[in-house]
């Protein structure tokens, strides 16, 4: 299960990518293999205003459907829209397949560091 | 605790994700991934481990009259090497299980039922043989494989003799070796497409899944999980037991009038749906108009008024369209009437369509 060193993590599989003031967000390889072949993403609107683990969006596989949960707080900025077509892109590379990008972001308090998370996950296991 | 079928061992070598069903640890898909597994039986062939599945056998000289008796279909004129598909009713209509028979003699026929209701079965049968009829439930004696999709034959024919198959779909043959495993082999299945049911000794089944494997190389048989299965299954418009049928479903409403033989003498539960007549609700495809899945229990409208719900759905991945089956009232199930389903708060347009939604090519 690849956790690329340069990403933040969240506990429900979330990754988060600082970009200047912003952060992308995405889920994480483990939670797309997890879900199996993703077939819909349902999106928020550009300007949603999220708080700590609320749900932004929904990803279904063939069999199942989950929340996204965002890591942190923050206005959604900017909607990976071609995902909307091609969900798939997500199983393909859940790392560069980013959902959403936040602004005005809230605290960072709960996110791990790839060896945290590594860590997290074998915990789970 | 989970009992393991005599493939589990296979299914974690070939990266199966083990998952709890009906008692058993059973892979929900392999690395594949199910969209993959999907298409390879509708395109070439797949394997599925049915161990699971129960199996009660019914012999003695009153069996033929026990069964005519505890299912709706009519099991008088079915022929030895035949089989038959039948909902079983209790007393009040609802359906207590779905099963297809298999005949042995005119004394001895195999019962092949859901795992998830297999002792639900044995107790209702049992309590409800009379005469000279015994039951055995041989579920724990017998492996079960699916061998399923347009190259099933050509991959069989390479580990057994083709002049033993049975040609017509429902039939069987027993004590047919197939790669040196002596196998019971029906042209049965579950998915839509052609294909064969495999029993066999337990403890030769991983050997049997291997060698079928192994023939099927070069002609894109993959192993395939129970995810598959299941949207193989709707894909065809096929009810599964807990969503399109229960205990209070019957099987009119189920859309099972054609396995349910009211000019039959006596059957259980055939005073129950003679009084209820014609049903209010019956089983109906939907097809989602807009972008969105519908899954299981999610409400369906027309004119802002519930007639029903939602039983199953999925994205079909060979059709690729989001597609579902409903418990609806009849007067809206004709095909082209629109709908709304309530999807998590989401109102999605759809449309009810024939059933099945996907239907193999001719000839194949």
């Amino acid at each position: 299960m690849k956790v690329p060193n340069d990403l933040l993590y969240y506990k429900s599989h979330e990754w988060v990518k600082m970009e200047g003031d912003t952060a992308l967000v995405g889920i994480t390889d483990y939670a797309q293999n997890e879900l199996g072949d993703l077939v819909y993403i349902n999106l928020p609107n550009v300007g949603d205003e999220l708080s700590r683990d609320d749900a932004f969006a929904d990803v279904e596989s063939v069999k199942a459907v989950s929340d996204v949960l965002s890591p942190l707080a923050g206005r959604v900025s900017e909607v990976n829209e071609e995902l909307i077509d091609a969900p798939e892109l997500i199983n393909k590379n859940a790392y560069t397949a980013w959902i959403i990008r936040l602004k005005d972001l809230g605290d960072m308090d709960e996110l791990m560091s790839a060896q945290e998370y590594e860590e997290f996950l074998k915990k789970e296991a | 605790m989970e009992k393991k079928t005599p493939l589990y061992d296979l299914h974690l070598a070939l990266g199966g994700r083990m998952v709890p069903f009906a008692g058993f640890l059973l892979p929900v898909q392999y690395e594949t991934g199910v969209i993959a597994e999907h298409k390879a039986v509708r395109e070439a062939s797949g394997l599925f481990d049915v161990s699971h599945m129960g199996e009660l056998r019914i012999s003695g000289k009153d069996a033929l009259k026990n069964i005519n008796m505890l299912l709706t279909n009519d099991f008088s004129d079915l022929d030895i090497g035949r089989v038959r598909y039948s909902p079983m009713c209790n007393a009040s209509g609802g359906i207590v299980d779905d099963l297809i028979v298999y005949k042995f003699a005119q004394d001895d026929y195999l019962l092949v039922v859901n795992a998830a209701n297999k002792d639900k079965d044995a107790a209702w049968v049992r309590s409800h043989l009379q005469g000279d009829a015994k039951m055995d439930d041989l579920s724990d004696s017998l492996a079960q494989l699916a061998l399923q999709g347009p190259k099933s034959r050509e991959i069989l024919s390479r580990v057994a003799d083709a002049e033993m198959f049975p040609t017509k779909y429902y039939s069987f043959a027993q004590d047919i070796p197939v790669a040196g495993v002596s196998c019971l082999l029906s042209r049965t299945g579950y998915t839509g497409e052609l294909g064969y049911e495999l029993y066999c000794a337990p403890r030769q089944a991983a050997e049997l899944a291997e060698a079928l494997l192994h023939a099927g190389r070069g002609l894109g048989l993959i192993p395939c999980g129970l995810g598959a299965r299941d949207t193989l299954r709707l894909e065809a418009g096929m009810p599964l037991y807990g969503h399109e049928m229960s205990d209070e479903i019957t099987p009119l409403e189920a859309g099972l009038a054609n396995f349910v033989r009211m000019d039959k003498e006596e059957f259980i539960g055939k005073a129950a749906l003679a009084e209820k007549g014609e049903p209010g609700i019956i089983r109906v495809g939907l097809r989602i108009l807009d972008r969105g899945i519908a899954r299981e229990n999610s409400d369906v409208f027309a004119d802002g008024i519930k007639i029903g719900q939602t039983t199953s759905g999925t994205l079909a991945p060979y059709i690729n369209k989001a597609v579902a089956m409903a418990l609806i009232g009849r007067d809206f199930s004709a095909p082209g009437t629109p709908v709304v389903i309530d999807v998590r708060g989401r109102k999605l347009p759809a449309e009810v369509v024939p059933l099945p939604f996907y239907q193999r090519p001719k000839g194949t």
